[in-house]
C-alpha cells in the first residue's frame, strides 16, 4: 500500500516537475537570450518579470481554439499531443535520484529511443494534416532529419551501454561511480549532444520550422493551446535530452555528499539546458542537404567507430 | 573623360536619319532624340560599338508631354520615351529620347538588347499606357491588374478626392482577390515537367518573414529546388513620382526620404542636387561636408539593418539585436543633428536645414570609438562562422558581365570584381576631397556581397572621421535666391529680399524650364533623380531611378537550381527595400 502511494507520488512529482521546468524554461530562455543579445528581456510582470510564464500561459490557454477549415481535422488535433505524450513517457525511465524513478525498466534506454522515434510522427502528421505547402515542406524535412539523427543517437549510446553492461538507467548511473562516462565516451557524448539538438529540432537544427524560410514550418497553421503543446513539447524535449546527458555521461545524481543527489542532478541538467539556449543565441542554420550529409557522412562513421573501439577495449580488458 | 561630340557623329554616320534633335539640358550629358523606329538598332549600336560601350541600361521611363509648357526646341511629341544609358569604359551617361506621336502610343521593345528593359517597359506601360511591340510579358507591374487608367498620364487624377467615392462591393473584392491567384500559364510556366513530374508552386509572400517586406515571389519548385522564380511587386507602391508633380520643389523633399526608408538623407541628396543643377545653385562647403557626413552615417545605419537581417535570414538570432542596438546609437546622433531619426528631411535646395548643433563632435567621436570594435565582434560572430560560410559561399553567383547586363550597381556590382563606386568615379558633393578605399571582392556570391557591405562600413567610418576633423566653417545654406527656405537675414531691410522670401515661402521657387539628372552611390546602389521643369513651382516629371528595382528583377536569373534556403541567402544578399523597388 505504502509502496503504491509512493509510486503515485513519484509519478505525480515527475509529471508536475518536468512540466513546470519546461514551462519555466520559457522565462529562462527569454531572459538568457536577452542577456546575450544586449536586451532586457521580460521585466514587466512581477519582479524581474518572473511571472511572464504565468501571463504567457494564461494567454495561450484562453486563446480561441481555432482549426482552419482546410485541414485534416482529426490528425490536426492528434499531432501536437504526440510530442507531449512521447516526451513525457520518456521521463518515466529517467532516474532523478536513487529511488526516484517512475519505471526502472531493464531496457530503459531502448524505451527512450523508441519514444523519441515516436516524436517524429508529430512533425510528419502536423505537417501533413495542415494541408499547407510550407507545413508539408517542414514535415518532410523534419521526418528526414529525425529519422537520420535517430540512427546516430542510438549508436552513440551503445558505447555507454557496452561500458555499463546494461540498458537500465539506474545501473548506468551506478557504473559511473569511478568515472563519469563523458571521459571514456567523449565522442559518444558529442554525437549524442548533436543528435539531441536535432531531435528537439532547436537551432541550429530547427530546419522543420526555419522561420525565415518556411514561416513556422510544420506548425504554421497551429494556434492557441495546440501551438502551446508544440511549444512546451520543445522545452520538454530540451529538459529530457539534458537529463539524459546528465544520466548517461555525467553520473546522474552522483556528486559530493554535501548536497542531496536530486540537487546534483538538477544542477547538471540546467547546465545543459543553458547550453541549448546558448546554441540558439549563437549559431546560424545550415542548409537541409548540408545537415543530412553532415549526419550521414561524418557522424554515422564516427559513431560506428566509437562503438567498435569501445567494444574492442572492453573485450580486451575482459 | 572623353567628350560627347563623337557619339552623335558616330550615330549619324551609321544611321543617317536616326538623330532628330540634340537637346541641351542642365546635366553635363547630351540628350539625343532618335527616330522611334530606329531605336532598337541605335541602342544596340550604342551598346556594342567599340569605343562607345554603353553597356548599361541605367533607366527607362517616359514623359507625358501633353500639358507641358516651354518645350521650345524639342521635337513634337505626345509621349516621350527616355532611355538613360551608362558606359563604364567612358564613365559617361547618355540620354536617348524617342518621340511617340499618337494618343495610343506604341514603340518597339528593346528587351532584345537588354533583358533588364523588361520590367522598365512594363512600368512604362503600367504608368503611361504605352505599348511595347514584341515585349514578352507586357502586363501591369506596380498597379493592380484591375486598375483603370494610367497613373502618370497627366489626365489621371493625383488625389483621392478627384476620383469619386471609394466603394468595394463584395463581388468586386472577390474579383480583385481572384486576380492575385497565380496562374502558371500566364507566365509561360508549366505545371508538369517533361518527365511529367508535377512541380509545386509555392507562394512566398507578400507576407513572409524572409522577404523583408511586401514582396511576393512565386516559386516553381521541384521538391525543395527552385525551377523558376516570378517576382510580383507593387504592394508598396505609393506613387512617389506622381506626388512629385503636385508638390513644390521644396515640399517634395520629405517624400524622397521615404523612397528608400533605411537610408534617409541619402535620398534627399540626388534630388536636391538635381534641383541645384537645374537652378544653377552652388551649395556652400560646409553644407557639402555636412551632407557627406550624414550620408555616411546613414550608409552605416542601412548596412547595419542589412547585416542583422541577413544573418537572421540564415537563422542567426543574435546579430540583428546587436546591430539594431548600434543603429540606435547612430540614430541618437542623427536625432541630435536633424531632430528626426529615419526620415530626417534634412537637406534643402542649396544647403541643409540648419547648422550642426553644439557638441556634435563629441557624439560623433563617441560613435567612432565605439563602432569599430563592434564590427570586429560581428566579424567573429558572423563572417567567420563556418555555417554562415557554408550557407553563403558559392551561392547566388553572377559575374560582372551579367551584373552590367541586368543593371546591378552598388555592393552587388563591386562583389563581382568591378571597382566601381560613383563616389570615386563621378565624385559629387565633394567626395573627391576624402580618402577612402572601395572594397572589391571577386567571386560575386552572397558571401562576397556581405563582405563588401561590411568593409564599406569601415570605409564610411573613415569618411566620417575626416568630416569631423575637417568640418569647414561658413554658411550652411547658399545665398542663391532659389535656396529653400530662403535666407531671411535681410528681409526686413531690403525689399528685394523681402519679395524673394515671400514668394519662395508662399509659392516655392520657380525653376527655369530645363531638365536635370543627378545620381549618387546610395547604400544599396545607384540612386538617381531625373527632373523635368516646365518653368513652374512644381516638377513637371519626377523620375526616381532606384537600385532595388533592377536588383530584384535580376534575382530569378541567378537563383534557379538552388533551394528555398539558398533563396533566402540570395534575397538577403541583394539588400533591397520594398519601398525602393515600388516607390
Amino acid at each position: 500500500m505504502n509502496q503504491t502511494l509512493m509510486q503515485i507520488l513519484i509519478i505525480a512529482g515527475v509529471l508536475l516537475g518536468t512540466v513546470t521546468i519546461a514551462a519555466g524554461l520559457i522565462y529562462v530562455e527569454r531572459k538568457m537570450l536577452a542577456v546575450w543579445q544586449q536586451r532586457l528581456g521580460p521585466n514587466r510582470v512581477g519582479p524581474f518579470g518572473i511571472f511572464q510564464v504565468l501571463a504567457d500561459m494564461v494567454k495561450i490557454f484562453f486563446k480561441e481554439d481555432w482549426i482552419p477549415s482546410f485541414v485534416d481535422k482529426k490528425v490536426f488535433i492528434i499531432a501536437p499531443t504526440i510530442i507531449m505524450l512521447s516526451v513525457l513517457m520518456s521521463f518515466a525511465i529517467v532516474p532523478f535520484a536513487p529511488g526516484i524513478v517512475v519505471a526502472d525498466l531493464n531496457i530503459g534506454l531502448l524505451f527512450f529511443l523508441a519514444m523519441s522515434s515516436l516524436g517524429a510522427y508529430t512533425i510528419v502528421l502536423s505537417g501533413w494534416a495542415s494541408n499547407n505547402k510550407y507545413s508539408l515542406l517542414g514535415g518532410v524535412r523534419g521526418a528526414a532529419q529525425m529519422i537520420s539523427y535517430e540512427v546516430f543517437m542510438g549508436l552513440s549510446l551503445m558505447g555507454v551501454v557496452i561500458q555499463a553492461g546494461s540498458f537500465n538507467m539506474t545501473e548506468i548511473v551506478n557504473a559511473q561511480q569511478g568515472m563519469w562516462f563523458v571521459i571514456p565516451q567523449f565522442i559518444g557524448f558529442i554525437i549524442f549532444l548533436i543528435a539531441g539538438v536535432a531531435e528537439t529540432h532547436r537551432l541550429p537544427f530547427d530546419l522543420p520550422e526555419a522561420e525565415s524560410e518556411l514561416i513556422a514550418g510544420f506548425h504554421s497553421e497551429y494556434s492557441g493551446m495546440k501551438f502551446g503543446m508544440f511549444f512546451v513539447g520543445e522545452y520538454l524535449g530540451i529538459t529530457l535530452v539534458s537529463s539524459l546527458i546528465t544520466v548517461l555521461f555525467f553520473g546522474g545524481w552522483l556528486g559530493p555528499a554535501f548536497l542531496p543527489p536530486i540537487i546534483w542532478f538538477l544542477m547538471k541538467m540546467f547546465v545543459f539546458i543553458l547550453f541549448f539556449i546558448l546554441l540558439r543565441a549563437t549559431l546560424p542554420r545550415p542548409r537541409y542537404d548540408q545537415l543530412m550529409s553532415y549526419g550521414w557522412k561524418f557522424l554515422l562513421p564516427l559513431s560506428l567507430l566509437n562503438v567498435l573501439v569501445t567494444g574492442a577495449i572492453v573485450l580486451f580488458n575482459n | 573623360m572623353p567628350a560627347y561630340a563623337d557619339i552623335s557623329e558616330k550615330i549619324k554616320a551609321r544611321f543617317p536619319e536616326a538623330v532628330v534633335n540634340d537637346q541641351q539640358t542642365s546635366d553635363e550629358f547630351p540628350t539625343l532624340w532618335i527616330e522611334k523606329n530606329q531605336i532598337v538598332s541605335v541602342l544596340g549600336f550604342l551598346k556594342n560599338e567599340p569605343g562607345l560601350d554603353f553597356r548599361f541600361l541605367y533607366d527607362l521611363s517616359a514623359i507625358d508631354e501633353q500639358a507641358r509648357n516651354n518645350r521650345q526646341g524639342q521635337p513634337a511629341s505626345i509621349y516621350t520615351l527616355v532611355y538613360l544609358l551608362f558606359s563604364f569604359s567612358r564613365n559617361q551617361f547618355l540620354r536617348i529620347k524617342a518621340a511617340l506621336n499618337s494618343e495610343k502610343a506604341s514603340a518597339p521593345t528593346i528587351t532584345s538588347v537588354w533583358p533588364s528593359a523588361n520590367w522598365y517597359e512594363r512600368e512604362v506601360f503600367d504608368m503611361f499606357g504605352i505599348n511595347f511591340e514584341g515585349h514578352p510579358h507586357l502586363t501591369r507591374i506596380l498597379m493592380p491588374h484591375y486598375w483603370e487608367g494610367y497613373p502618370l498620364q497627366k489626365k489621371h487624377p493625383a488625389r483621392a478626392t478627384e476620383m469619386g467615392k471609394f466603394q468595394l462591393p463584395e463581388e468586386q473584392m472577390l474579383a480583385q482577390q481572384d486576380v492575385l491567384q497565380f496562374k502558371p500559364e500566364d507566365w509561360g510556366l508549366t505545371a508538369r515537367s517533361r518527365t511529367s513530374d508535377e512541380f509545386m508552386f509555392l507562394n512566398l509572400g507578400p507576407q513572409h518573414p524572409g522577404t523583408h517586406g511586401v514582396l511576393r515571389l512565386v516559386l516553381q519548385m521541384d521538391g525543395e529546388y527552385i525551377v523558376n522564380v516570378v517576382p510580383d511587386i507593387g504592394f508598396h507602391h505609393r506613387g512617389a513620382e506622381k506626388m512629385g508633380e503636385r508638390q513644390s520643389w521644396h515640399t517634395y523633399i520629405p517624400y524622397t526620404d521615404r523612397v528608400e526608408y533605411l537610408s534617409g538623407v541619402q535620398n534627399n541628396l540626388p534630388y536636391v542636387m538635381s534641383v541645384e543643377k537645374m537652378g544653377g545653385i552652388e551649395s556652400p562647403d560646409r553644407a557639402k561636408v555636412i551632407r557627406i557626413m550624414l550620408c555616411e552615417l546613414f550608409r552605416i545605419s542601412s548596412h547595419l539593418v542589412w547585416y542583422g537581417t541577413f544573418a537572421q535570414d540564415l537563422g542567426m538570432m543574435t546579430p540583428v539585436f546587436l546591430t539594431f542596438y548600434d543603429r540606435e546609437r547612430l540614430f541618437s546622433i542623427i536625432e541630435a543633428i536633424c531632430g528626426d531619426r529615419m526620415h530626417p528631411n534634412w537637406f534643402r535646395i542649396g544647403g541643409v536645414a540648419q547648422d550642426l548643433p553644439e557638441g556634435w563632435e563629441t557624439l560623433v567621436k563617441d560613435f567612432l570609438n565605439y563602432f569599430p570594435p563592434r564590427l570586429k565582434e560581428y566579424d567573429k560572430m558572423v563572417m567567420k562562422n563556418r555555417i554562415f560560410k557554408a550557407r553563403t559561399v558559392g551561392i547566388g553567383v553572377f559575374n560582372t558581365e551579367e551584373a552590367i547586363e541586368w543593371g546591378v550597381t552598388g555592393p552587388g556590382l563591386r562583389a563581382t570584381g568591378l571597382e566601381w563606386d560613383f563616389r570615386k568615379k563621378q565624385p559629387y558633393s565633394g567626395y573627391d576631397q576624402f580618402e577612402f578605399d572601395v572594397p572589391v571582392a571577386v567571386n560575386g556570391d552572397c558571401y562576397d556581397r556581405a563582405w563588401v557591405h561590411v568593409e564599406e562600413m569601415r570605409q564610411s567610418i573613415r569618411i566620417i572621421e575626416q568630416c569631423m576633423k575637417n568640418m569647414p566653417a561658413g554658411p550652411y545654406k547658399s545665398h542663391n535666391a532659389l535656396t529653400t527656405p530662403p535666407d531671411k537675414k535681410n528681409t526686413m531691410y531690403d525689399i528685394e529680399t523681402l519679395i524673394n522670401h515671400f514668394v519662395n515661402v508662399t509659392w516655392g521657387p520657380v525653376i527655369a524650364p530645363t531638365e536635370g539628372f543627378c545620381s549618387i552611390e546610395s547604400s544599396k546602389g545607384n540612386n538617381g533623380y531625373y527632373l523635368v521643369s516646365d518653368g513652374s513651382t512644381t516638377s513637371y516629371r519626377t523620375r526616381i531611378r532606384t537600385p532595388s528595382f533592377p536588383h530584384i528583377q535580376f534575382v530569378p536569373y541567378y537563383s534557379k537550381g538552388y533551394t528555398i534556403a539558398d533563396l533566402m541567402a540570395i534575397l538577403g544578399g541583394v539588400d533591397f527595400v520594398l519601398s525602393d523597388i515600388d516607390r
